[in-house]
């Protein structure tokens, strides 16, 4: 055991270290808010799509769901980043690719698309789990088939689904992390920079785990008093 | 239209090697530690389960990509001199995907009921008999479907070995990029060849779940 290393924790809070981890930590929020609100949005568009009467629908949906859950995260963040801007041809894929913090924007778009996969099997998941006589129930008050995804069906499966979204929601922000291979200047790549400036790298990324271990705590507390709030009644708790 | 891929074919499937080499350590390793693991999480003795619970929900909640840097960092202060990093991915690897594998396990274990052993044993088959013919076949066929896709998720999660400079799969499809610039075709061509390893493997899983659910084991 060659024990030759002189730990220096302070570089957690030392300046200007401690100010790049809150930095950092801040970008990891931002880009896992802003993906959040487009995984949500088209994951329960996409998870709606599959259950509907029109096969085509049924199959893009599931294409797109099999596509990306199937294709490592960062393969699609490079494919975004590096072979996006090339799709728009050559004049307007320079100009895409002058854009200020494009690799901050790819990545919430990367990690929007990605999660919306996850959030739609979720979807399909919660769908399954309503009875059949639901369906009939509501269209027999006379509802349409749209109204009865609308008012009832959607918002009775999100209900449902609650705790798996969560865990999703926790997802995003260890996914974020990927987001440092393109350069976006989140919480792990911070500490990685932190190494490249003082070699202590273990101490910095040792920080960093704490800091999204309590990102995730906190986050649980949260969820855990949305899902008390709209609990079905009747239901078996978690 | 995919010149640079045929051009370079030889020097990508050489990376394509190496993250089936990551896999196949990274699931031997993570699925034994994950048995284990498992039986620590129902254990009544509390030295062992608290230990290792602590151990579960600390690295389920923080990124893969930190665990590799923490690791890459690590690993030359305990041994003392620089290792390669293809070692230090695997330990990272296997130690991250075990608490994975290993909640699998503790949830295979307890679908067991008290009732099947009692039964197995008043056929008058001893413990390893039992165990051995009919807890283990069941509990492993239960967790089946759960245990091939936690492996793809293995298998799509070496791509992050890339962060430590390790030549997989991705990190040679972005060296042929940095010279070639045919980013549609290089990151296209890996991600039509993860598509390809990936959906199978999925179909697979859900032919064994749907095969559970047939015979009213699942």
């Amino acid at each position: 055991m060659g024990f030759a290393y002189d730990f220096d924790w302070g570089v957690l809070w030392r300046q200007p270290y401690g100010m790049w981890l809150l930095e950092g930590l801040w970008l990891t929020i931002k880009i896992g808010f802003l993906a959040w609100i487009i995984a949500l949005f088209l994951g329960i568009l996409i998870g709606t799509l599959r259950v509907t009467p029109w096969r085509w629908l049924r199959f893009l949906s599931a294409a797109y769901t099999e596509i990306f859950r199937n294709i490592p995260f960062l393969v699609q963040l490079f494919f975004w980043y590096y072979a996006g801007p090339m799709i728009f041809g050559e004049d307007l894929g320079r100009q895409i690719n002058r854009i200020m913090g494009l690799n901050f924007y790819v990545a919430i778009f990367a990690l929007g698309l990605y999660t919306a996969s996850r959030v739609a099997e979720h979807m399909r998941a919660g769908f399954a789990s309503i009875s059949t006589d639901q369906y009939q129930a509501v269209l027999s008050t006379g509802m349409t088939h749209y109204q009865m995804y609308r008012y009832v069906i959607i918002p009775y499966a999100l209900r449902i689904i609650l705790p798996p979204l969560t865990t999703e929601f926790l997802t995003i922000f260890k996914n974020s992390s990927v987001a440092m291979t393109i350069g976006v200047a989140e919480l792990t790549f911070m500490s990685y920079r932190i190494d490249a400036e003082t070699f202590h790298g273990l101490e910095a990324t040792t920080g960093a785990m704490l800091i999204y271990l309590i990102l995730g705590l906190s986050v649980v507390r949260v969820m855990s008093i949305i899902e008390t709030k709209f609990k079905i009644p009747g239901m078996i708790g978690r | 239209m995919f010149d640079a891929v045929t051009r370079n074919i030889t020097f990508l499937l050489g990376g394509f090697l190496v993250t089936l080499q990551l896999t196949a350590f990274a699931l031997g390793g993570g699925i034994a530690l994950g048995a284990l693991v498992g039986l620590g999480r129902i254990s009544k003795n509390k030295w062992i389960y608290q230990p290792v619970t602590v151990y579960v929900n600390f690295l389920r909640n923080v990124p893969l990509i930190l665990v590799i840097f923490w690791f890459y960092f690590v690993m030359p202060i305990i041994a003392g001199r620089p290792l390669d990093p293809f070692l230090s991915a695997i330990i990272s690897f296997i130690i991250f995907e075990a608490t994975y594998f290993g909640e699998i396990f503790r949830a295979g274990y307890q679908s067991i009921s008290k009732d099947l052993t009692a039964a197995a044993f008043s056929t008058g088959l001893t413990y390893s008999q039992t165990a051995r013919y009919i807890l283990i076949p069941i509990a492993f066929r239960r967790m089946l479907p759960s245990l091939i896709t936690q492996s793809i998720v293995t298998f799509q999660d070496t791509s992050l070995a890339f962060v430590i400079g390790l030549q997989e799969f991705v990190r040679r499809t972005s060296i042929v990029d940095n010279l070639e610039v045919r980013s549609i075709q290089l990151f296209g061509f890996v991600a039509v060849v993860f598509f390809i390893f990936c959906f199978t493997g999925s179909k697979i899983s859900r032919h064994f779940e749907e095969k559970g659910r047939k015979t009213g084991l699942l």
